[in-house]
């Protein structure tokens, strides 16, 4: 049990302790009780455990704990204002864009960071900029859609 | 059951005067079941596309799956797995690991003591889970450990010694055929060969199926096609590990909570393989991040039980996605040889197969479900087909998704499609022609009743797909496919509450939305709001025994329990109502959501809602509730046709989907919505199959690529938006006319796909999957030849 | 008498026959009668199989009604994923 780190974690500050050794992922999940992001592979190939970092989308299993120091954290949890969704949420639920939504949780970052960066994608931009996830129920169809309905609403 | 006329007044226990006997808590309505017919086909909630009731928690990370259980003081298990394809285990000493600071328990096949009395599938299982002297894979489980956490448990598996003798292996489906090669079990005798076989094998079984005879029919044949085909073993893929958090108290009960596609079923499973009465188990079922059949099965979970036995403290045991790949239980790899005669006006005189099927070192139906469903789709006066179960040092094969059928199906529909050119027909127009229907004697046996091969043709030939033109370098593709739909044991209970919301608690596992499936049922069938039915799958000590949600099950079976039971608290709610009204039972009828008293003379009687009967259930008897306990059986079978378009590029070889439409009877779909996940997903799963997933094994015999960058499975660039039709010809059989749809989608892609590179470039492909190289090395040969 | 159809691995207990009769109204009286008459069926229905009655398949309700002239045909008993 070595290094203290204090870090912002969905608008708030939070202080943890951890091993060198512990991903971001496993002190999300095993620290703090953020059990949105999944451990799908822990290879950084599936990215279940997606979060954003400073805006950018990363794999938590792909980073240290020790490296949130000073950072701000987005994870799934702080998607929602209060009780009020997210587009994204809503879409997802409404194009009924997951089966048995476990990977649901890191697309839903992907996208939020993906529209953050491009609000108005086309089809393949959003196929491209969600690569980096997998999922093998839906076969996408009802993702992309969900996420282009999303970047509507959220164009305003 | 109206209630006595000769009620007595009796006293209670304080003197004062009890209800009458008509309101006692013995006068019990029995539960009925009903007849499983159509009885409806006008529906209010059925049809419609409401949330599901789980779908917040699964948006907003609140879901909890089988890795996001904790339980206080409990520890982590880790499994210790052969790294060699087959060998002797001479010796495990444990005793350093047992020394580390940390380690609270160190288990072995020792701590799992056979309990099976003679059930060999049970026994298959159990040496599974836990190597009993010898490793049958790389990855095969040879001890375990639990420790106060992951550092520890790997620094423990470490200091377990084992010493192995290395045993010659076998990992490929046709080298395991041959005459010399090493055996997988010594002691496994070929069963469905007669005279029984003197000499050991790798071949399990021999299983046969079909009539006529073929012999005759090729001699009458103008044109025959002969193939071999070879499919590589794939896995389910599913993007949640196996995990599950196992408690076992010193008195011999134990907690489970666990991802499964049947909870029921593991229970049983791991209740024999502990030594424990079922009773003692209780399983709750997390919510499930994908099963498609990979989840049917026990893998780490016994093991769990048996650590916190020993340890005396909970045990979270996950897989890492490494062990998935290695020790979970993938489909087998394949080879097999496909001949089909037809005459010159295309009807096929003949067909005969030979399927061989890996089943990792355990015997399996796997050959045997491919050689049922192979020719399933067509209407022939001479078939046969011959199923070979093929002994490997891989892990032990489990069902994937309408398992074994999109194999055969790749093998058979490529012939077909090579046969119709060779006559010069219509690719679609052949199947039509020799389509199975209602009275033909199906490949695999029994006589069809109505089903809905023709009615799929028949819309895909319509379908704007097959007239959309093609850019270069594409080719379009279409196939059948063909799967068993079933039923089982399926309890439901639905409570109403005293406000009159009610709650329907089901036994089957939700893999994709089927909690507001049935839902919509029970309240069309009760005649109020969808979201006045709040769905929940209960634990195993909360229901009766629920088979697994497998064989395409979960919402026909499930929705036909709630069904059933809405009727029974119909029956209640009916009888709460004449006591309310102070009239015969006989003269209330239930119509939408209210009690209704028939008759002019009752017309000063406004309807009862639901809400206010409920309201007024304590006064009227107690709690209302209907239950239902039945084996939904004698579902029908499902076809599917699907037609894809592909475009390769000669240079690298590499494919792409660029069009792709499902088109499959739904009998009646409850959540029309869901019923497409369905079909898109079991789709985007057969095209990862036919272009890219494989196992890829060594020399040695160790999987070389047990991780997600390896084993490629589609991505989101990699597909189009997948097009489906749901075509509803009603189930006879259900009173809603549902038919089972989650696995037929997977069938017909593998062919489909090789289908339409054929067309793309006259090459025939008969290696799957279709990756860049493979497509090369025929693009080549074909210039060449 | 139903006439019940035997799937390829059942056919050596009945002596090579495909098709046998049997005097039976339920599934339940007729895997009865089945084990009385050709015992070496027995490991097979221990194992599991499941029974298609005019083309619809039941793999548990033994109770079912065998109908006068349906087409019975004993199968392996499925299993899904």
């Amino acid at each position: 049990m070595g290094v203290l780190v204090t870090t912002t974690i969905n608008g708030d500050t939070v202080e943890f302790a951890c091993d060198p050794h512990e991903s971001l992922l496993d002190v999300l999940r095993n620290r703090l009780g953020l059990s949105g992001a999944k451990e799908g592979c822990g290879t950084g190939d599936c990215g279940s455990c997606s979060v954003q970092v400073d805006g950018r989308v990363v794999c938590s299993c792909l980073m240290l704990g020790v490296e949130a120091e000073g950072r701000e954290i987005e994870t799934v949890e702080g998607l929602s204002t209060g009780t009020e969704l997210h587009p994204l949420q809503t879409k997802f639920l409404e194009h009924a864009a997951l089966q048995c939504g476990v990977c649901t949780p890191g697309f839903l970052m992907a996208a939020k960071a993906l529209l953050e960066k491009n609000p108005d994608p086309t089809e393949e931009e959003i196929r491209f900029g969600l690569a980096g996830n997998l999922c093998r129920c839906t076969g996408y169809d009802k993702i992309v859609r969900a996420v282009q309905d999303a970047a509507k609403v959220m164009r305003g | 059951m109206a209630a006595s006329e000769n009620a007595t007044a009796v006293p209670s226990a304080d003197g004062n005067m009890a209800h009458p006997f008509e309101d006692a808590p013995n006068h019990v309505t029995p539960t009925v079941v009903h007849d499983p017919i159509l009885t409806k086909t006008d529906f209010k909630s059925v049809g419609t596309r409401p949330l599901r009731p789980d779908g917040l928690d699964k948006v907003t990370g609140r879901a909890r799956y089988g890795a996001d259980f904790n339980l206080p003081g409990q520890l982590v298990g880790l499994v210790l797995r052969s790294p060699h394809a087959h060998a002797k285990i001479k010796k495990i000493d444990t005793s350093k690991a047992e020394k580390l600071a940390g380690v609270k328990a160190v288990i072995t096949a020792a701590d799992l003591p056979d309990h099976t009395a003679g059930d060999q599938s049970m026994y298959d299982i159990l040496e599974n889970c836990m190597a009993r002297g010898i490793a049958k894979y790389d990855g095969h489980a040879v001890a375990a450990v639990a420790a106060v956490d992951a550092p520890t448990a790997r620094a423990a598996l470490k200091l377990i010694k084992v010493d192995y003798e290395i045993l010659p292996h076998v990992t490929d489906v046709d080298e395991a055929v041959k005459p010399n090669a090493p055996l997988v079990n010594p002691k496994m005798f070929t069963e469905g060969v007669e005279p029984k076989p003197k000499k050991a094998s790798n071949i399990a079984k021999r299983t046969e199926f079909g009539h006529g005879d073929v012999d005759a029919g090729f001699k009458d044949a103008d044109v025959i096609v002969e193939r071999s085909f070879r499919t590589e073993q794939t896995h389910q893929g599913y993007i949640e590990p196996h995990a599950c958090v196992a408690s076992v108290s010193p008195d011999g009960t134990g907690e489970l909570w666990v991802c499964t596609q049947g909870h029921f079923v593991y229970r049983n499973h791991c209740a024999m393989l502990l030594g424990m009465e079922v009773s003692k188990l209780r399983v709750t079922s997390s919510e499930i991040g994908g099963g498609f059949g990979g989840k049917t099965h026990v893998w780490a979970e016994p093991v769990a039980l048996a650590l916190s036995r020993k340890a005396n403290r909970p045990v979270k045991l996950t897989m890492s996605r490494d062990e998935v790949f290695r020790a979970s239980g993938p489909t087998s790899a394949t080879s097999i040889d496909v001949r089909i005669g037809a005459k010159k006006d295309g009807t096929i005189v003949a067909a005969d197969a030979t399927l061989r099927f890996s089943g990792g070192p355990y015997y399996g139906m796997w050959a045997e479900l491919g050689a049922m469903t192979a020719f399933a789709c067509y209407d022939l006066k001479n078939v046969r087909t011959v199923g070979y179960e093929v002994l490997v040092n891989r892990p032990k094969t489990a069902a994937y998704r309408a398992p074994s059928a999109p194999m055969a199906a790749f093998a058979v529909e490529s012939v077909v499609d090579e046969l119709a050119h060779k006559i010069g027909m219509n690719e679609v127009d052949f199947r039509i022609k020799n389509a199975a229907k209602q009275g033909t004697r199906a490949s695999y046996g029994p006589v069809y009743g109505p089903i809905g091969i023709g009615a799929t043709l028949e819309a895909a030939k319509k379908h704007p797909h097959m007239s959309a033109p093609l850019g270069k370098n594409q080719g379009r593709g279409m196939a059948c496919g063909f799967w068993f739909n079933f039923g089982g044991q399926t309890c439901t209970d639905i409570n109403v509450g005293p406000d009159g919301s009610v709650t329907l608690t089901v036994g089957t596992v939700d893999v994709g939305g089927s909690r507001a499936s049935i839902a919509l049922c029970v309240a069309e069938e009760l005649g109020v709001p969808y979201e006045q039915v709040k769905c929940i799958v209960a634990d195993t000590g909360t229901l009766g025994h629920n088979d697994m949600t497998d064989g395409s099950r979960g919402t026909f079976s499930s929705s036909m329990a709630g069904i059933f039971a809405a009727r029974n608290a119909i029956t209640v709610l009916r009888e709460r109502a004449a006591k309310m009204w102070e009239i015969s039972v006989d003269d209330v009828t239930w119509e939408d959501g209210h009690a209704k008293a028939v008759g002019e003379k009752y017309g000063n009687l406004t309807p009862l809602s639901l809400k206010e009967i409920a309201a007024a259930a304590g006064n009227t008897g107690g709690p209302v509730a209907g239950h239902s306990e039945i084996v939904a059986d004698g579902a029908g079978v499902s076809f599917a046709t699907h037609i894809a378009d592909v475009e390769v590029d000669p240079e690298t070889g590499r494919s792409k989907i660029v069009r792709y439409t499902v088109i499959q009877d739904a009998g009646k779909a409850v959540h029309p919505t869901y019923v497409e996940g369905q079909y898109q997903g079991g789709a985007a799963q057969g095209i990862g199959w036919a272009l890219n997933e494989e196992y890829i094994y060594g020399k040695n015999g160790r999987l070389q690529n047990p991780g997600f960058l390896d084993y490629r499975i589609p991505v989101c660039s990699d597909l189009p938006m997948i097009d489906t039709q749901i075509l509803e010809i009603p189930n006879p059989n259900h009173p809603y006319g549902v038919r089972g749809v989650g696995e037929t989608s997977i069938v017909p892609p593998l062919a489909a796909i090789a289908n339409a590179m054929s067309n793309a470039f006259g090459v025939r492909m008969t290696h799957v999957p279709m990756s860049p190289p493979r497509v090369l090395k025929a693009l080549e040969a074909a210039r060449k030849g | 008498m139903a006439e019940i159809h035997l799937w390829g691995a059942l056919r050596p207990a009945a002596g090579g026959a495909s098709v046998v009769s049997v005097d039976a109204n339920t599934i339940r009286e007729l895997f009865r009668k089945l084990k009385e008459t050709y015992p070496g069926m027995a490991p097979h229905l221990a194992r599991g199989v499941a029974v298609s009655i005019d083309g619809r398949i039941f793999r548990d309700s033994w109770g079912t009604e065998l109908p006068e002239g349906a087409e019975i045909y004993l199968l392996p008993r499925i299993q899904g994923g």
